[in-house]
Parts: structure tokens; C-alpha cells; sequence
């Protein structure tokens, strides 16, 4: 890679000027000496690469979306100007014989109850692991952590049995419930209280007569504010593009958008400027999330997220 | 009030004392409530739903023994599930944790617009995968399919990707890695940057280059967070599901179930024709196992490499 060197490495500076002041070359370039070089500009097209690779699926989708059957058959490769059909296909879609506006309320009601519960146990069960002195607590916690490497999905027999004596199949709450509260989330409240929660602020609550679920309510709901938005988007997520369960206790009368996918792509797999309407339709509310968000599920997976 | 005054402190105290002592486990609770519920107990149920004949409607039957293993196990599509999942696995594991060192390398340089290029990556990951199957499955098409028209361009002659064995897992572990590269490239990017700063100096001084410095220090540096995203990849990739099912219209894995994986064959035993709950569980029984062997393999190479040297510290 070429790069030009403004300064005097830091290697440089050692050898000629002593520890102290490459020291303090360092501190003045910042937290990351050593990479402290703007790199050159196969660096941003190695990066432009990856973002086009990243992006162009999305918008190929959108480019048949905004077109039709005849020109999609005729033009494998679509032209990067979109087509004139875009409202018109997701008013098909919208339209169709699988209820897409059922699909998306559905995947919203079942998205929003889970992120706000998954957040509400999580804090609750964080503050008690991070906060709370009680026997057999780090047992405990390893056996939460543990759990998150059991593929419970394999359960799905005997859970839909159940589902099927709780007379909830094809019903929401049978997507709801299972996922009121995850392992990912009671860890991931845990060490940011762990960190976050000044224990001072505890005992002074107690001073002052709170109960513990006082406590839990006025300081450590708050202090947990921003760990709890970025575990509301990772359950918002992935809620949104879960599949497999719903599919198999769902079915096609009440479907969530995933769901709801599926069904087009089975009864109506000719007309693929519909399909992938289907796809935009179910993708975009969650692109406008990104795009006002991503910035916190970046800082998010960076700070330890693991997949949920 | 007065009057009340001396008998309300030890009432309030004991009450006090009690809520210390037993809201913590109120608190912990619904966790381990739901996960009982929802998790562990289907999961042993599974065994027993295995050993009987049980239909999805008609329900319990009788006790078969190990029967439905037996009747899952000799049908030749069991071992092309087997195959399949392990194919579709290692095709998306091994392209994908290298192209996310790789690219997280790139993102750990000092460029500009840093927070834009991190989101670029991930972008991908709020793409439902039955939605990103959708996408690919019209790009990897067999005709008129735009990776085989651009293959065409250069020369190749047109893969059926729909046909072939190993091309329909390509296709299909490509869906994976457009998925979850960019998450994981940001797991390592934040290992990397985690690296002492000293130790890139060290490695200056001793005349190393760039390349060689990757090599002999941020690698290693990476190991226990390369451990981590490869135990996380093999529970959900041993189940993967949703980009096989939806590669075709069909959702049964191809005419031959060139691209069938176990968690589909489970799906089709229960859901499908069969309706067998029985032999849907014997599958279900058999991948956690299998799962479960894997991840103990993990663990006792996590412990040894941990134990191996003090490098095994480098993690977030």
C-alpha cells in the first residue's frame, strides 16, 4: 500500500529523542498510535467492494420489485435505473391472497412485546446477578451463560405439542411467549450493570427505605438505559427475521412476515417482480431502522454482542 | 402515630430482611421459568417423543423403542441430510471467518468515515434470511440467472445451480455468508483493536512487515475471539434452515434433496407426509448430539489453547 508519511515514525522518534517523547508523540496522534497512518486508496476500494457486495442484493431486489415479468425474463442482469412498477407491484403484493398487512402487524405486535419484555426481564434479572449478593448466584449465572449454546430449536416437537394442547397454535402468542426473556439478554444486562451501576447508589436507596424493586425501578431501570436500547434492537431484529418457528406453528391464516414470504414465493413463484415486492415490503421497515440506528448495533456487536 | 412508632421498625425490618433475601431470586426467576419451559423440558421430551409412535394428529401412540431411529437412519436421505448440512456448513464457515479477519483487517486502519463503512458491512444482517434466499435464489438462477449470464461474460459455462450437489451448497452457503460476514467482521474488529498497541511496536522494531505482523501477532491475538465465532457458527449452522428451505419453490431441498438439511428432514418427517412426530424427534435427538459431541470437541480445544500460554488473553 503507499502511503506518505507525515511525521517521523514513532519508532523514529524512539531512537532518536528517548521513551519519553515517543511517548508523547503517541499521546499526541491519539489512542490509536501505531495505526496512526491514513491509509491509501486501494484500502477505500477494497472498502467499496464490500459495501457494494454488501448493498447490491438489496437494491437488485428493489430493481425487480420496480419491474415486471417480461423485462425481468428478457434482462438477467437488470439495468441499474429502477423500473416504473415499484407501487404498482407492492400494491399487488399488498392486495394478494396472503394477507401482507396481517403479516406485517403480526410481525410488529410480535417484535415490539418481545424487545420490550426481553428488556424489562433481562434489567431485572441483570440487576440481581450484577447487584445483588444471594446464594448460588455464580452458579447460576454460568448455568445462564451455558445455556445460550443449547440449540433449543430442536425442542420444536414437544413445543408445538404443547402449543397444541394450549390450543395457541397458529396463534401469536405462541411466538410471543417462548421469547419473553433470552440467555443473551440476562447476560448482556448483567455486565453492563456490572460496570454501570455504581453500588453506592444502592445502598443509598436502601438507606432511604426503598424496597428492592423501588431500587430496581428509580436506579438501576435508568442507569441501564442505553445497554437496554441496544438489547431492544438485537430482540427487535432478530424477532423480525425469525423464521423457522413461526413457520411451523403459525401457518398460512396468521402468518408474520417471514411467513408470509415463504407463502408468495410457493403459490406465486412465476411472477417474480411480485416476490420480491414481497421482499422489499418485508425488508424495508427494518432498512429505516438501520439506517437511523445502525450506528448503535455497530457499537452494540463491538461491545460483546454475541448472536442471539 | 406515636403509639405506632415502636412496634413498625421490626415489623418493617423483618419484611426488610426478606425482600433482601428472596427478591433476587423473584428477580431471576421468569428466566429460568421460561427456559424450563420452553427449552430444557421440550428438549428431554424430545427422547421420549422419540421412543413411541406418535402422529402429529392422532398423538401419542405406543412405545417403540428405539424403532424410529432405526426406520430414520436406514432411509438413504438421512445420510444426504448428514452430508449436506456438513457441506452447506464448512462452506460457509471457513470462506466466512476468513473474509471477516480479512475485511475487519481493512476496517482497523485509520480511514476516514469509520462509523459508515462499519454500518456498510453490517447492513446485511437486518435481511431476513428467508429474504436474502429469495434475492439469491433468483441470482443464482439456472437460466437467465444473473451470476450465470455474468459467468457466461468471461467464458464459464452456466452452473446448474439448482441441480449440482456441490454448486447448490455454494449458492446456498453464499446466502450465510452475505448474512453474517459483516457481523462477524465487527466481533473481530473489536478483538483487534483490543490488541496492545506495544505489541505492533515490538514488532516494528524487530523489522517485521505489515503482512508478517498479521501473521505472528493480531492472529494470535484473535484466537480465543476465532474460537468463540466458530462455536457460535456450528450450533446455528448445524441447524440452518431457512435459506435451504426457501432456495426453491418447493421447500423440499431439490428433486434428489441435493441441497436437504437435517433440520429440514426433521420438518418434513413431522410436518410433512409422514406427519411422524416419532421419527421427527429421533432426528431432532440424533443433531443435538451431534451438536453437543462438536461443542465438547470445542470446549477441550478452547481449554487447551487456553491453557496453552498466556496469548490466550487477548479477548474483549
Amino acid at each position: 500500500m503507499s502511503q506518505v508519511r507525515h511525521q517521523p515514525s514513532l519508532v523514529a522518534v524512539r531512537q532518536t529523542a528517548g521513551r519519553g517523547a515517543a511517548r508523547a508523540a503517541a499521546r499526541r496522534r491519539g489512542s490509536t498510535a501505531g495505526a496512526e497512518r491514513r491509509p491509501g486508496w486501494v484500502t477505500y476500494v477494497l472498502l467499496g467492494v464490500v459495501l457494494a457486495v454488501s448493498a447490491y442484493p438489496l437494491y437488485y431486489a428493489f430493481l425487480l420489485a420496480s419491474s415486471d415479468a417480461s423485462t425481468i425474463a428478457q434482462n438477467p442482469i437488470p439495468s441499474l435505473v429502477p423500473g416504473p412498477h415499484f407501487l404498482e407491484n407492492v400494491t399487488r403484493v399488498l392486495g394478494s391472497d396472503i394477507n401482507f398487512l396481517t403479516a406485517l402487524r403480526n410481525s410488529t405486535v410480535v417484535a415490539v412485546v418481545t424487545a420490550v419484555s426481553v428488556v424489562f426481564f433481562s434489567t431485572l434479572a441483570g440487576f440481581a446477578f450484577a447487584r445483588l449478593g444471594f446464594r448460588g448466584r455464580r452458579p447460576l449465572l454460568v448455568f445462564v451463560i451455558a445455556t445460550m449454546a443449547v440449540p433449543t430449536q430442536l425442542g420444536v416437537v414437544p413445543l408445538f405439542i404443547l402449543m397444541s394442547d394450549l390450543g395457541w397454535v397458529g396463534k401469536l402468542q405462541a411466538v410471543i411467549v417462548p421469547g419473553l426473556v433470552t440467555a443473551f439478554g440476562v447476560f448482556w444486562m448483567t455486565q453492563y450493570l456490572d460496570s454501570a451501576l455504581p453500588q453506592e447508589l444502592i445502598e443509598a436507596a436502601r438507606v432511604d427505605g426503598c424496597w428492592l424493586i423501588g431500587t430496581f425501578w428509580h436506579v438501576a431501570l435508568p442507569a441501564a438505559r442505553p445497554a437496554a436500547a441496544m438489547l431492544a434492537l438485537f430482540t427487535f431484529v432478530a424477532s423480525w427475521t425469525n423464521f423457522f418457528w413461526p413457520f411451523v406453528v403459525l401457518g398460512p391464516s396468521n402468518p408474520t412476515l417471514p411467513v408470509a414470504v415463504q407463502l408468495l414465493q410457493a403459490s406465486h413463484f412465476k411472477d417474480m417482480s411480485l416476490i420480491m415486492a414481497g421482499v422489499v415490503v418485508s425488508t424495508a421497515p427494518l432498512v429505516v431502522l438501520f439506517v437511523v440506528v445502525g450506528r448503535q448495533l455497530v457499537s452494540g456487536i463491538m461491545h460483546g454482542a454475541v448472536k442471539g | 402515630m406515636a403509639t405506632l412508632a415502636p412496634s413498625r421498625p421490626p415489623m418493617r425490618d423483618r419484611l426488610g430482611r426478606l425482600d433482601v433475601r428472596v427478591s433476587p431470586y423473584l428477580y431471576i426467576a421468569p428466566f429460568f421459568v421460561l427456559f424450563a419451559l420452553v427449552g430444557l423440558f421440550p428438549l428431554a421430551y424430545t427422547a421420549y417423543v422419540s421412543l413411541h409412535d406418535w402422529h402429529l394428529i392422532g398423538g401419542q401412540g405406543e412405545f417403540v423403542g428405539v424403532q424410529n431411529y432405526v426406520d430414520v437412519v436406514q432411509q438413504p436421505r438421512f445420510a444426504t441430510a448428514l452430508r449436506n448440512t456438513f457441506s452447506i456448513f464448512l462452506l460457509s464457515a471457513v470462506p466466512q471467518l476468513v473474509a471477516a479477519i480479512a475485511i475487519a483487517a481493512v476496517l482497523d486502519a485509520n480511514i476516514r468515515a469509520r462509523t459508515f463503512w462499519r454500518m456498510g458491512v453490517l447492513l446485511p444482517y437486518v435481511v431476513a434470511p428467508v429474504a436474502v434466499s429469495l434475492i439469491f435464489s433468483k441470482l443464482f438462477a439456472d437460466q437467465s440467472g444473473m451470476i450465470n449470464t455474468l459467468l457466461g461474460m468471461v467464458g464459464i459455462d452456466a452452473i446448474r445451480w439448482h441441480a449440482d450437489v456441490l454448486a447448490s451448497h455454494v449458492a446456498i452457503a453464499s446466502m450465510v455468508n452475505f448474512r453474517w460476514t459483516g457481523y462477524n467482521t465487527l466481533i473481530f474488529l473489536a478483538a483487534m483493536q483490543a490488541v496492545p498497541r506495544d505489541l505492533y511496536e515490538a514488532a516494528l522494531i524487530d523489522g517485521a512487515n505489515r503482512v508478517r505482523t498479521f501473521f505472528s501477532v493480531t492472529v494470535p491475538m484473535l484466537r480465543p475471539t476465532i474460537i468463540f465465532v466458530i462455536v457460535t457458527a456450528t450450533i446455528g449452522g448445524l441447524q440452518i434452515f431457512d435459506e435451504p428451505r426457501l432456495f426453491d419453490q418447493l421447500g423440499q431441498g431439490g428433486a434428489d434433496r441435493q441441497w436437504m438439511t437435517m433440520t429440514m428432514y426433521l420438518y418434513e418427517l413431522g410436518w410433512g407426509a409422514q406427519k411422524s412426530f416419532g421419527r421427527a424427534s429421533a432426528v431432532a435427538w440424533l443433531l443435538f448430539v451431534l451438536i453437543v459431541v462438536i461443542g465438547l470437541i470445542n470446549f477441550a480445544l478452547t481449554r487447551r489453547i487456553a491453557s496453552a500460554g498466556a496469548d490466550g488473553k487477548g479477548g474483549r
